[in-house]
């Protein structure tokens, strides 16, 4: 066994090892993300009914939870129906490049600081991130600039006019949101002086106001001026990018019908659809990133029992899940509900073994910062919904405005400030 | 063959494929199309010679911000296909020697010093965004300046061309 072990290290050590890891980190992302995707749609779609006193989807499966498979065999049954006079080429390519592009933004998004504390895979170490470049940032920022292609070729090539008109109102509030967007993320790259997301996190660990509260960017005068301001900035014009309520006039129903995707069918809406939700994601991980100290715990380090929190929420939350499954209306809810309610409870207790075994500890500290950084992105993820739930969508012309005579502007004042901030502070 | 000379290899291609297409393409939407092909084969190309910033820069500015306003007039205007002429003239006889004296000289001054330009390994490799912007606010802050003055002047020619037209 050993000796296959060291065998399998010497064959992986060298740069065949490297892009071996590169393509199963990249598969098991792809895997992960698209799992996500679907029970966010599931999330959304109870999150919202419970807001309208309904209760949601709840026929497939035990609460609903297979409902994310029905839908993607649906998707993929459907017919796949092309309209006459389509612009064969660039109708088939915009869902593709429209997907393709949302999921390349995540290749840069780090999921925490330390890599696996696995010893083999020929001495390269697992990072939990794809890539790390320098300029992470302005990786981001380029894919969301090519963004705007899909929805905008999608309703050009489908050949029809509401598609059209969903298209170009796209484009325009796209290319028009996006200023603001990177506008408002200059603060933090005036704070921590890098584009590179990983220092940009760093550079936020720690405490301020006298250790009272954590060092993130959106409170934090350290290197700067809090960023309040750049966040809500950042996040309402990342919701008009990510073409989300109520910003969501490219594909307005009621004046419409489903605007850029109108006349896309089967699987090729599905691509649209994942797109979307993908951006959610990555929004959230740099709402998080840039602003909400990424992977840092709010609580001190020195506060040894926050570091069981991830326990001290999984081991509850699975035994009310058993609770509520033996008490579940089929059959097969009362199955189902208490294995996956004991699963999580024993890896909540595994967690909390920690306290006593060494290797579980060392396990739930190395859970800490992804456990973080995931809680925070699925707070922005429920935000989201929660907007979706409350809000009405905006007129067109309101949209504009908001965009060139309120978001613009104060961004760019956010900017001026924090600038003359850090440079005061600077010693020359 | 290297990893990156591939990579090479296949950015460029895509460039000059790009580039032909946008020529020889009938409609408007698809001539874009090839445009931006050709500019993020660009970047790639920035990219294998490690300059970073000018990369994403070459994508955030080429490839989204102009190519999305080319896109946009050519949706917001529906122009249909083209109509195809003739070699114009002026470009029988003056452009396209001209274009072809271009490409020889180019083609010469490549093979003859092909070794004394310098590569990303001779001139230093990286260049940091951080070393960039200490070059343009420094050493070439007038031009810099300049050139933001003639891009801002340029922004209110457009406004007040704008203005007019309503009247």
């Amino acid at each position: 066994m050993t000796a296959l072990i060291s065998h399998l290290n010497s064959a992986l050590s060298g740069a065949a090892g490297y892009w071996l890891l590169a393509f199963i980190k990249i598969a098991a992302l792809l895997i992960i993300v698209m799992t996500v995707n679907a029970y966010l749609t599931w999330f959304e779609r109870k999150v919202v009914a419970h807001m309208q006193s309904r209760i949601g989807p709840h026929r497939v499966g035990p609460h609903g939870l297979l409902q994310p498979a029905a839908d993607g065999l649906k998707f993929l049954f459907k017919e796949d129906a092309m309209p006459a006079g389509v612009d064969k080429f660039v109708y088939l390519f915009a869902p593709f490049l429209a997907l393709t592009l949302s999921l390349a933004s995540l290749a840069v998004i780090p999921f925490g600081p330390k890599p696996l504390p696995f010893p083999f895979f020929g001495g390269h170490q697992i990072y939990l991130w794809i890539a790390n470049p320098d300029i992470g940032l302005l990786i981001l920022f380029a894919v969301t600039a090519l963004g705007v292609y899909g929805v905008a070729l999608a309703g050009w090539a489908s050949n029809s006019k509401y598609p059209l008109l969903g298209g170009l109102r796209s484009s325009a509030q796209m290319v028009s949101y996006e200023l603001a967007l990177t506008m408002s993320v200059v603060g933090v790259v005036l704070m921590a002086n890098t584009f590179s997301l990983t220092q940009i996190i760093e550079a936020q660990s720690g405490r301020t106001a006298w250790g009272i509260l954590p060092a993130w960017n959106v409170i934090s005068f350290r290197g700067g001026f809090p960023q309040i301001v750049g966040f809500l900035c950042f996040f309402i014009a990342a919701i008009a990018e990510t073409n989300r309520v109520p910003f969501d006039l490219p594909e307005a129903e009621s004046e419409l019908v489903a605007g850029f995707h109108t006349e896309y069918s089967s699987f090729k809406f599905a691509m649209f659809f994942i797109a979307e939700y993908t951006s959610m994601i990555t929004v959230s991980a740099l709402c998080t990133i840039l602003f909400f100290g990424g992977w840092n715990s709010p609580f001190p380090d020195s506060w040894t029992i926050a570091h069981y929190l991830p326990a001290i929420i999984l081991l509850p939350f699975g035994l009310w899940i058993i609770y509520d499954g033996l008490k579940y209306e089929t059959i097969w809810g009362r199955l189902v509900l208490p294995v996956i309610g004991a699963g999580v409870a024993i890896i909540g207790a595994l967690l909390l073994a920690g306290a006593w075994i060494a290797p579980l500890h060392q396990a739930n500290e190395f859970i800490q910062a992804p456990f973080w950084l995931l809680a925070k992105i699925f707070f922005f993820l429920f935000f989201y919904v929660w907007t979706r739930g409350t809000l009405p969508r905006f007129r067109y012309d309101q949209l504009m405005n908001i965009g060139w005579k309120l978001l613009l502007p104060v961004s760019i004042v956010n900017v001026i400030i924090t600038a003359a901030v850090v440079l005061l502070r600077t010693k020359p | 063959m290297s990893a990156p000379l591939i990579i090479f290899f296949v950015l460029a291609a895509l460039a000059v494929i790009g580039a032909i297409s946008l020529i020889l393409q009938k409609h408007p939407i698809h001539s874009a199309l090839s445009l931006i092909v050709v500019m993020v084969a660009l970047a790639g190309l920035y990219l294998l010679m490690g300059a970073e910033f000018v990369a994403a820069v070459q994508i955030i500015v080429y490839g989204g911000a102009i190519m999305v306003l080319f896109v946009f007039v050519i949706m917001l205007l529906n122009a249909g296909e083209e109509e195809r002429t003739d070699f114009s003239k002026l470009a029988k006889f003056g452009g396209l020697p001209l274009a072809l004296a271009l490409t020889g000289l180019l083609a010469a001054t490549m093979t003859k010093h092909g070794a004394s330009i310098p590569n990303p390994e001779t001139a230093g490799a990286l260049a940091p965004t951080r070393d960039l912007s200490n070059l343009l606010f420094t050493t070439f802050v007038y031009p810099f300046e300049l050139t933001s003055f003639l891009i801002l002047i340029a922004i209110m020619g457009a406004l007040v061309l704008a203005q007019r037209e309503r009247g």
